[in-house]
């Protein structure tokens, strides 16, 4: 089970026949994933890692290979383009790992996307890996357990930060998402959220924001008001100064809005317990899964 | 990015913005040429520097003759100006802008954004012109209007229209201050900004809409198309360890403390200068290496973190994902080598090849490196190992 993506997911990687593409596509193949296709203009006919055909446009792959799913690795400058053949190409789920797309690119995106059944993870993220079905983009497979725990980030070292300190504490997971560092993006905290809400394997989740924006403040009004299970959060950016663009483009302080403070204090108020360092993210989770008498179910691992 | 206000006004008025007539002077000679070119009474000379507030610091004077203008010229370039956005240090001027003083008869506030939770570009607009906007959010929020953009249409007219009348400008000064608006939103489009501010936007007695002031921030991943703009750029507004950092492509923000710390990843660069100071330390920056770390990248981040005079202790805290331990072992012990440790490295490695990488370390047997079993260890001992450092500098010193 799991969320978003899963052993049904049939993969089209765009910009496939890059090096860091063709890279991650044989870890993604490896991890027992779909990939059905692959998208390069000008390399329709030829195969990658001996087995995925590659096609000229999205709308060929799928056509020729029933994907409904695609990956991106291909430059900032043509990734908001491609977001969006991707969509017109009617997959379900489009995940982009690229970095530096443009904030206006990224505007016409979610404009292009208002009307159509198509989810975006990112831009800017490390992917999304259903555990033992299915990965997409940069995830490193070993970390990951099956268990019970969904795992939702705006960062991707976290992500894999979080994820091993579970595993390493005998908490498996379910599914784990980067949501991705930028400004303008995606799905956010609250469709997650929803998600691993309806996802009969999820008993928890593991939340991991950072300051820029009001996501994370947000998510904690719609956890108080909707979610039915335990909730473990993280901020990080406490000692950031305002103004500044810590690494992530949409990590800045501006306009004394989106302190990790503020973040810490709205998450608290919805009842969530958010763990002091990013050391202690694994072990505020097992005493938040004791707590609400789901430790031994969740420890498989 | 950021520029000066009179490269933001030229900008602006190629857009059809109204400004003052001005000029950039970079000596007292040049501001009192310039200031004689006007053909106004009045001369007002502004410090440029990348921070607001600085007519409250002393920055902006108003000239009546062409001595005064001199004077005040010599008496602020060189100066260090500080105010509520440079922070203690300050920021020194090197550039003036001459500029004709305008007849105010009201000050408003008119500013673009990109509103993060809609995807939207946001016009906010205020009759509370010339304050901090953040004072007047704050305090009175219902002065500030709003409208957002449809990217699919743009602004328009209606939209600029009705911020017009919101704002509460005359009747005869309608056209021109929706013309105004429509202006700085081509100009935000069309240079990829981030923010587009006018701070005052003043209407004068002579019945003008003119930007006092102006400034503009460019999303810094739209700079490649836009050549223009990057030529604009000002390295002496820029902290040089972080300027040095960018031609490496790591992401560095310089924050003044003792413990340095390299990272992968901005969550985890980030998460790391929080458990420093959670132990008691002050973190000295933040620092992504990033997910494609070579040797040498590796061995200029140790370069650009002991630049630092301050810095009394290095923590490595890794995570390799697609950055593999070895690797990052690899450009420690070379870092040690071609750059030289002057202080103490702590490394806490786990993640891909994390074996390799530990034996690396082992087997390299660098002195002043150490090797921590896991995160908060290695915080704390980046943490005592500055403190005893800078005790040992005291001593000496």
């Amino acid at each position: 089970m799991g969320i978003f993506v899963g052993k049904d997911s049939r993969v089209v990687v765009q910009g496939i026949t890059g090096k860091q593409a063709t890279f991650h596509t044989n870890i993604m193949k490896e991890y027992g994933t779909n990939v059905v296709a692959g998208v390069t203009p000008g390399r329709a006919g030829e195969t990658v890692l001996d087995t995925i055909p590659v096609f000229n446009t999205v709308s060929d792959a799928a056509r020729e290979t029933g994907a409904n799913v695609s990956v991106i690795y291909v430059p900032a400058r043509f990734a908001a383009d491609s977001i969006m053949e991707a969509a017109d190409a009617g997959m379900d789920l489009v995940c982009c790992i690229t970095e530096h797309i443009p904030v206006l690119d990224m505007v016409k995106v979610r404009h292009y996307l208002k009307n159509r059944k198509t989810k975006l993870i990112g831009p800017n993220c490390p992917g999304i890996l259903t555990v033992d079905e299915c990965r997409l983009g940069l995830l490193p497979t070993y970390i990951h357990k099956k268990g019970h725990v969904g795992v939702v980030s705006r960062s991707g070292t976290l992500t894999y930060e979080v994820t091993y300190q579970l595993t390493m504490a005998g908490i498996g997971q379910t599914t784990c998402i980067g949501i991705g560092g930028d400004p303008v993006k995606g799905i956010d905290f609250i469709d997650v959220l929803d998600a691993f809400n309806q996802d009969d394997e999820t008993l928890a989740v593991m939340m991991i924001g950072e300051i820029g924006g009001t996501a994370e403040e947000e998510a904690a009004a719609w956890i108080k008001a909707n979610m039915k299970k335990p909730v473990v959060g993280f901020i990080s950016g406490r000692q950031a100064p305002p103004g500044k663009r810590m690494g992530h483009a949409g990590a800045i302080i501006s306009g004394g809005k989106g302190t990790a403070a503020d973040k810490i204090k709205a998450l608290n108020d919805a009842g969530i317990e958010v763990a002091d360092t990013v050391a202690s993210m694994g072990e505020t989770a097992v005493r938040v899964l004791k707590e609400a008498g789901l430790y031994d179910t969740c420890h498989t691992c | 990015m950021n520029i000066h206000e009179y490269q933001s006004k030229q900008i602006l008025k190629e857009f059809g913005v109204k400004v003052p007539n001005g000029s950039a002077a970079f000596s007292p000679e040049e501001a009192a040429r310039f200031a004689k070119d006007l053909s106004t009474d009045v001369v007002v000379v502004k410090a440029q520097i990348h921070a607001g507030g600085r007519g409250k610091a002393g920055g902006v004077k108003l000239a009546h003759n062409i001595d005064e203008v001199k004077s005040y010229a010599s008496a602020l370039l060189g100066r260090i100006l500080v105010t509520h956005q440079t922070g203690p240090e300050g920021k020194e001027v090197h550039r003036l802008l001459i500029e004709e003083a305008s007849d105010i008869e009201k000050e408003y506030y008119l500013s673009l954004t990109v509103d993060r939770k809609t995807a939207q570009i946001v016009m906010m607009g205020s009759a509370e012109g010339g304050m901090e906007i953040e004072e007047v959010a704050a305090k009175t929020p219902e002065k500030i209007f709003k409208e957002y953009i449809d990217p699919g249409v743009g602004l328009m007219p209606f939209q600029t229209k009705r911020m017009a009348y919101n704002m509460g400008f005359q009747q005869s000064v309608i056209a021109k201050a929706s013309k105004t608006m429509e202006c700085l939103y081509n100009a935000f489009v069309a240079k990829d900004c981030s923010l587009a501010e006018i701070n005052p936007l003043v209407v004068t007695k002579q019945g003008e809409v003119v930007a006092l002031d102006a400034k503009l921030n460019f999303d810094d991943s739209g700079l490649y198309r836009h050549p223009d703009i990057e030529a604009l750029r000002d390295i002496d507004e820029e902290d040089p360890k972080e300027r040095a950092a960018a031609k490496a492509s790591l992401s560095y923000v310089n924050l003044g403390g003792d413990v340095a710390c390299m990272v992968n990843g901005a969550g985890l660069a980030m998460a790391t200068v929080d458990i420093i100071k959670f132990y008691g330390g002050e973190p000295a920056n933040f620092l992504d290496v990033g997910g494609d770390s070579t040797v040498d990248k590796i061995a200029e981040a140790f370069r650009i973190m002991q630049s630092d005079d301050q810095v009394h202790s290095v923590f490595v805290n890794i995570f390799g994902g697609i950055n593999k331990c070895d690797v990052i072992a690899a450009g420690i012990v070379e870092a040690a080598k071609v750059v030289g440790l002057r202080v103490p490295v702590i490394a806490r490695l786990d993640g891909t090849n994390v074996e390799e990488g530990r034996r690396i370390l082992r087997e390299a047997n660098v002195p002043g490196v150490h090797m921590a079993k896991n995160m908060v260890e290695g915080a704390k001992l980046a943490v005592e190992l500055a403190k005893e450092k800078k005790l040992q500098a005291r001593i000496k010193g």
